[in-house]
């Protein structure tokens, strides 16, 4: 033993490796499944992908004991005792689909919404929502309305397009990357890819958000916000910026309605652009000082010049803005205490943003010609860039926040420019290329067009004859008129409720509902299991699928059991949300690396079974004989249009054509040759200032992105919600309740404002109590994963410093923590780096005792808890009879992060649980094994 | 084999970039993968689905708090794992010869046929550096994936520890610290990177690049604060200045 | 530390087997024929029960011959050295002492000294970790030898010495407290040092990197209350060191009367020792506790 041991250096890695997309969280990351004798050995992250390339998450890199999860359900089961105690018997799938078409047959044909279908964390809406269409029902949503809609229709109203992951800083040149309310989700790889990359550089990186943990701890600078203020922050930094002349005039008169010029004459067009015969909003060319369309060739619209008609002077967008946001209202002294935020502090950084703005600014030597027909021989690149998520969107008054971040953004020029914030296709799309919603529900036949899309005013609001709402979540209704994502989180209680209609059959898709993608966890557990006085259920049947033995699982009546993301076909499709980066288009597909070894089916299949058995018409031939077999016979041979289809690659009968083409029977395989994704590069020169770069709007026509070139302004100012304005103000035939007008007057107002969200009912609760998902963890997923729950199996309350010595607290001591709604006890542990008057935990690490496999004992049953138990889908009773919904009145959108409690020490509970405690669930899967050591070559 | 060599050809080591790394574990769970699969025994798991899960890891990221004398607390995320120490002690203390510091690069392995599971090497270590699988009863600890950096299956851009690999942030490095030349040398001079508990005598091969200084930004303003000098009070005189603004345009 | 019961019976019993040993083979007592059996056959008993206690630890305690290997470098290998080189010269001598009537003084006194080194080796294992720094002082050799010599002399009935040599040992274990509370303080290693960050302000630990335990953590924290501890030491010294003492030094008539009460004084020590042991490894903090927050 005097000798090193003689180490073999170059061991065999694996069998074989087979590349596919990631599904541990909504990332779609490219993986290396490395095989060994047939089985998954181990996972990395695939280098050519285009969102991760190479690089892997711990959940991605944990997708191996994902696979093995003792939580996988096994068979189609039906259940045989009551609702919510996980009695089930196993049944054929043969069974379960004539169970399941037995209850969908007769709701489509006599009236289609008495289904209400909504999946969760869906990757291929663009398909449920054909099965919905063509089922017929209007009642379709996916999980976007508790998620982040006001992220994704403030971006899309003001700028068309969106943070989440519809776009991207322009990682390698941006010199100032600001981060709000950004915890470790969307866009998970790539966003910590960026991070590295400006911080290798040196670069700055602010972040605001009230808990300084993940990005924010690696800010360079940390704005400690009190929640629900971003948007008075932000505009207390436009107004800094605007009072020092510190605007990009040059790209607001170019490429954002500010020049527009808006009607000032009384009447039912007051607020709304002067408009030429096409429709076309109207400004002032400098040049000439002519009225003229926007985007009349050579034309260079005016920022300051009115125009006087009738004795009416119509003035410009901009002139509003400079009314508006040199108020001082917005001074940073006026705002400060409000937000938590030094006013030195708010001056310095609109001065660094100022600095890096202009005083950095670079040219990129990238010839192009806008949609005007100029030429321009450079890129004016402006190196600052944005992003915001969940912590800014999940307010009530979350929307304006949004719109009010992008309109900082395009003050300073900092969209689709070198170094700014960039969009990826198929954005940018303006609102007029999205649909608008459609509600008409026919028996027998399908939906009148697609479900969810962006309102442009009261004419699109998904509403009966007699005016009341037409789906059950309310979503498009003058309670929420912009809610382009529906309202997930209403669902339930609505149907509960009968308001606006009873339904017949819940049919629900990875979505937990009673227990983390929930508020009102306690309240909806009784929903679900309620009866009315003949002894039915009051929502009288629920199908779900999924495929681990979620919380959800024991509140169905019939459970269709999916497979996990390594047995089954997917696609990331253009017609839905993409992998593309700022500077390609891209679309990805998953595929059966591993045959499933349990009696489950694809979700995606079994619709497609479904459909073919009840003949839904998209699904059917003209001689009735079905158009496909499974879902992967639908992703090649579907056709959107003709020529596009699911993927845009390998198109065509040679696999040569790219985002049009004939369909390829071959394509699968072609995609899983090439590593299981497509990637289409937008050429040099149209990378840059796409809405108005007519080399992109071209590539991307060919891409079948658009049907013709949409170049559009940015929208500072935004038409549509003067629309709904001018409906409560009493023009236009369809009008508010009267209980809803002053509210749409104050909060719809077309330039971003900001409010104090509805706090009826929480007097005395004066601590804000916000949520996050930790990084290793995907909501409930991650729990019955062996290597992750290790990371995080229970999660404390984190109180500040100066609460923890208010009320006498030390780590590991016991707090009471109550809402107008409910109260939990938990532990509470120290945080020195967070806003003074805010208390959070990690979300979904709390379970139900007898889920996800995991023994009754497991410190995720028995210390974790949720926070949802505080949180109501509803606002405290105001008296008078209504339900009002704890969401943006905008959007809808689920108001999450209003939150705010009490907190209180206290002694710990007699069995040290965390409180409330539920009785177990009866596990349909049994509990895992002991211990592991899974090593698959021996 | 436990007297370390007097010196090492190479000293192959990582570089943690503390200033960039946002503690998402990804490095955590891609060893455990990587290692449970290749060298030795697998990286066992107890009572995985129970009430006291606990499992071998060869790298962990903790975080800390740091509350400087004036302004904000910073949390800064910590991964740890082997240093691949120059004066290891984890070697010297080996009774059997199991622990052993390889003269060519330095890589502190177990060889895990030798290995007693006496634990004194894991008492020795400062760290925490190495840790026993309860299931097979040796030794285990970071092997800088030598079974991968080496390895002429894998295409040379992978021949790195499969932490560095996936590190999302990049806030892993990975080379040779013994040449000054080396990319991870240069970083470790630019940016002052440091020793954990040098009082040990350890001579740690891995070195940690501090967080940037943090919340500078107000102390700035005398310097930024002419670009906020307004261009006007009123929105009236905004308007003015826009006008002349645009006229130079 | 965690005060696991295997160290805490190999480290008292092969101390007070090793110390009766090095008397033996002094030649005390001076014994012969069957009495001389039953020393050795005590002193052999706690020696190798300690040694065989201390396998019980081991992830493959079938592997323990390879221990032998390192003696250049491990103080392990060297204990496994010394404890078979100490045993096997004493077995001879017991063996010319029991059947053959011979005692072979130079063979005795090797064996001695072996057996002390023995222990001495033992002692160093600790030692020599910087990591604990409890451990890591001249009072930790100091102390397994004192301890070993006085049981070893307790235990042969060397009744001139055996008051002395507990004295000694006493004194030698009020030293080790004292320096050992301040140890992990004069060591200099906190978390500031250990996370290279104390220059930047106050560092505390906050989210751990499991939320469970782990090897380390049941390895090497281990908390004892102040005045558990406190109340622990006053029990172990009074058992190990003022007890046997009494005892020894009790006018007592009768050779009956004086091996009672020496049995009682040799059974007070062994308790005694053994608690003082519990102490060794309880109290001990290991250095990696401060990356868990634990100190």
């Amino acid at each position: 033993m005097n000798q090193q041991p003689n180490l073999n250096l170059s061991p065999p890695v694996s069998d074989e490796i087979r590349r596919t997309t990631c599904y541990m969280c909504a990332c779609r990351c490219g993986i290396n499944v490395h095989m060994k004798d047939g089985k998954v050995a181990y996972i990395e992250g695939n280098r050519d992908h285009p969102v991760n390339k190479g690089v892997l998450c711990a959940k991605g890199s944990a997708g191996i004991m994902q696979v093995n999860a003792p939580s996988r359900l096994r068979a189609p089961l039906k259940r045989v005792g009551p609702r919510g105690s996980g009695e089930f018997e196993e049944i054929s799938w043969d069974e379960a689909l004539e169970i399941a078409v037995g209850w969908l047959k007769p709701i489509r044909e006599d009236n289609p919404e008495k289904l209400a279908f909504f999946t969760g964390r869906d990757q291929s809406q663009s398909f449920t929502s054909f099965w919905a269409q063509n089922f017929g029902t209007c009642n379709y949503a996916a999980h976007g309305g508790f998620c982040s809609v006001n992220m994704a229709a403030g971006g899309i109203y003001t700028m068309g397009g969106a943070f989440w992951e519809f776009g991207q800083p322009d990682w390698d040149h941006t010199k100032l990357f600001m981060l709000f309310g950004v915890a470790e989700d969307h866009d998970s790889n790539p966003i910590k890819m960026g991070i590295g990359k400006i911080k290798a550089r040196g670069a700055r990186v602010i972040g605001v958000n009230p808990i300084r943990s993940g990005y924010n701890a690696v800010a360079d600078d940390w704005v400690g916000i009190t929640p629900g203020t971003d948007g008075l922050f932000i505009m207390s930094l436009i107004h800094v910026l605007m009072k020092a002349g510190k605007i990009d005039l040059d790209y607001l008169s170019r490429y954002t309605n500010a020049p527009v010029l808006i009607n000032a004459s009384e009447g039912p067009e007051k607020g709304l652009f002067l408009k030429d015969d096409d429709g076309k909003p109207l400004v002032i060319d400098r040049k000439t000082g002519e009225l003229t369309a926007f985007d009349k060739p050579g034309v260079r619209p005016d920022l300051s010049a009115t125009y006087e008609k009738d004795g009416v002077t119509h003035r410009p967008v901009f002139h509003q803005m400079a009314e508006r946001y040199l108020a001082d209202e917005y001074a940073p002294e006026a705002i400060a205490d409000k937000c938590g935020v030094p006013a030195t502090r708010i001056r310095a950084i609109a001065a660094e943003l100022a600095r890096v703005a202009f005083d950095e600014a670079f040219e990129l030597d990238h010839e192009w010609t806008d949609f005007r027909g100029e030429k321009h021989s450079k890129m004016i690149g402006r190196p600052v860039a944005m992003h915001s998520m969940r912590g800014v969107s999940a307010h009530a008054n979350g929307f304006q926040t949004c719109r009010a971040l992008h309109v900082l953004q395009i003050l300073l020029g900092t969209v689709e420019v070198p170094g700014g914030f960039r969009f990826k296709p198929p954005y940018p799309k303006p609102v007029e290329a999205h649909p608008t919603p459609h509600c008409k529900v026919t028996p027998n036949t399908p939906l009148d067009g697609p479900h969810l899309g962006f309102v442009r005013g009261p004419e699109h609001l998904a509403l009966k004859e007699d005016g009341s709402p037409a789906r059950i979540d309310k979503a498009f209704t003058w309670e929420n008129p912009m809610s382009s994502h529906g309202l997930m989180h209403m669902v339930i209680s609505n149907a509960h409720a009968g308001d606006p209609y009873k339904i017949d059959t819940l049919f629900m898709y990875m979505a937990n509902m009673s227990w983390n993608s929930t508020m009102n966890t306690k309240g909806v557990m009784e929903m679900l299991t309620d009866k009315d006085e003949n002894g039915d259920y009051v929502i009288p049947r629920i199908i779900y699928s999924d495929a681990y033995s979620s919380e959800m699982v024991a509140y169905a009546d019939l459970i269709l059991p999916d497979t996990t993301y390594l047995e089954r076909h997917d696609c990331i499709s253009l017609l839905d949300r993409p992998i593309c980066e700022a500077e390609a288009a891209a679309d990805a597909i998953r595929w059966p690396v591993i045959e499933p070894d349990r009696d489950v089916r694809g979700f995606q299949s079994v619709l497609i079974d479904l459909a073919n058995r009840m003949g839904l018409p998209g699904f059917t031939n003209e001689d009735g004989s079905a158009k496909w077999t499974d879902y992967a016979d639908y992703i090649v041979n579907h056709e959107r249009k003709p020529g596009i289809g699911p993927l845009a690659g390998f198109r065509g009968a040679n696999g040569d054509k790219e985002g049009r083409g004939e369909v390829n029977p071959d394509q699968l395989n072609r995609y899983i040759e090439n590593g299981g994704f497509y990637i289409a590069h937008i050429p040099d020169g149209a990378d840059y200032y796409k809405p108005w770069n007519n080399a992109y709007q071209d590539w991307a026509v060919g891409m079948g992105i658009y049907d013709s070139p949409q170049p559009y302004l940015f929208q500072l100012y935004s038409e549509p919600m003067r629309k709904f304005q001018l409906a409560a103000e009493g023009h236009g035939e369809r009008q508010p309740p009267e209980h809803l007008r002053q509210r749409i007057k104050d909060t719809m107002d077309p330039l971003p404002i900001w409010y104090e969200t509805d706090q009826t009912g929480s007097e005395g609760f004066t601590v804000n109590a916000l949520t996050q998902r930790p990084m290793a963890m995907y909501h409930s997923w991650g729990t019955q994963n062996a290597w992750l729950r290790q990371l995080h199996g229970r999660n404390p309350l984190y109180v500040p410093t100066k609460l923890m010595r208010e009320h006498g607290l030390e780590d590991g001591d016991w707090a009471k923590v109550s809402s107008p709604h409910g109260e939990i006890t938990v532990p509470v542990m120290e945080m020195a780096a967070l806003n003074d008057n805010t208390v959070w935990t990690w979300n979904a690490i709390g379970k139900r005792k007898g889920t996800w496999a995991l023994q009754e004992d497991a410190p995720e049953a028995t210390k974790g808890f949720l926070l949802n138990h505080l949180i109501h889908e509803l606002l405290p009773p105001k008296g008078d009879g209504l339900r009002w919904a704890n969401s943006d009145p905008i959007t809808g959108q689920a108001a999450w992060f209003d939150l705010k409690v009490k907190i209180e020490k206290a002694a710990a509970p007699s069995d040290a649980e965390s409180q409330p405690e539920f009785d177990p669930i009866k596990s349909p899967v049994g509990t895992g094994p002991k211990n592991l050591a899974w090593k698959v070559g021996k | 084999m436990t007297r370390l060599p007097t010196s090492t050809d190479r000293k192959m080591g990582l570089v943690i970039d503390l200033d960039t790394c946002v503690g998402c574990h990804a490095c955590v769970i891609s060893c455990k993968g990587w290692n449970t699969e290749n060298y030795g025994a697998p990286l066992s798991d107890q009572d995985a689905y129970g009430a006291n899960p606990s499992g071998t890891f060869l790298n962990r990221v903790h975080s800390y708090e740091v509350q400087p004398a004036e302004g904000h607390a910073q949390l800064i995320h910590f991964p740890k794992s082997c240093l691949h120490c120059e004066d290891a002690p984890c070697v010297t203390v080996c009774p059997t010869g199991a622990s052993y510091k390889r003269a060519e690069d330095g890589i502190v392995l177990v060889n895990e046929s030798d290995c007693i599971g006496c634990g004194l090497c894991a008492w020795s270590c400062p760290y925490g550096a190495r840790e026993l699988d309860q299931a097979e009863g040796v030794m285990k600890k970071c092997t800088l994936c030598v079974d991968r950096i080496y390895n002429e299956n894998l295409p040379e851009v992978d021949r790195v520890p499969s932490c560095v690999r996936t590190c999302p942030a990049g806030a892993r490095h990975f080379g040779d610290l013994g040449d000054p030349d080396s990319d991870v040398s240069k970083l470790v001079a630019e940016r002052d990177g440091m020793d954990l508990m040098p009082e040990m005598g350890t001579k740690p091969v891995n070195k940690y690049l501090p967080p940037r200084p943090k919340d500078k930004i107000e102390e700035q303003i005398d310097i930024l604060a002419p670009l906020l000098a307004p261009v006007a009070e009123e929105p009236k005189g905004f308007l003015g200045w826009l006008d002349k603004t645009l006229e130079k345009l | 530390m965690h005060p696991a019961p295997s160290v805490i019976i190999f480290t008292t019993l092969s101390g007070l087997g090793f110390g009766l040993l090095y008397f033996l083979g002094f030649g005390t007592p001076d014994v012969s024929g069957i009495t001389a059996f039953v020393f050795f056959a005590i002193a052999f008993a706690l020696a190798i029960g300690g040694l065989l206690a201390s396998t019980f630890h081991l992830g493959h305690p079938e592997r323990a011959w390879k221990a032998f290997s390192q003696w250049k470098t491990s103080w392990l290998s060297r204990e496994g050295v010394c404890a078979v080189a100490a045993l096997s010269v004493m077995g001879l001598y017991a063996i010319g002492v029991i059947f053959l009537g011979q005692q072979w003084t130079l063979l005795g006194v090797v064996g001695s000294i072996l057996s002390l080194a023995t222990v001495f080796t033992t002692s160093m294992i600790y030692t020599q970790l910087k990591t604990i720094p409890r451990w890591n002082m001249w009072a930790t050799p100091a102390m397994f030898i004192t301890f070993s010599l006085a049981g070893g002399a307790l235990l042969a009935g060397a009744e001139s010495i055996a008051p002395t040599l507990l004295v000694v040992a006493a004194i030698v274990q009020l030293i080790y407290w004292v320096m050992g509370d301040n140890a992990f303080q004069n060591a200099g290693t906190d978390l500031g040092t250990a996370t290279g960050l104390g220059n930047r302000g106050t560092v505390r630990a906050f989210e751990p990197p499991h939320t469970g335990t782990n090897y380390l953590l049941r390895e090497f924290v281990h908390v004892v209350g102040r005045k558990h501890a406190q109340k622990l030491r006053a029990i172990s010294f009074a058992l190990a060191f003022v007890l046997p003492i009494l005892l020894l030094i009790l006018p007592a008539d009768g050779v009956v009367l004086k091996h009672i009460l020496a049995l009682f004084a040799v059974m007070s020590h062994l308790t005694g020792v053994a608690v003082s042991r519990w102490l060794f490894f309880a109290q001990a903090e290991h250095v990696v506790g401060l990356y868990y927050g634990k100190r």
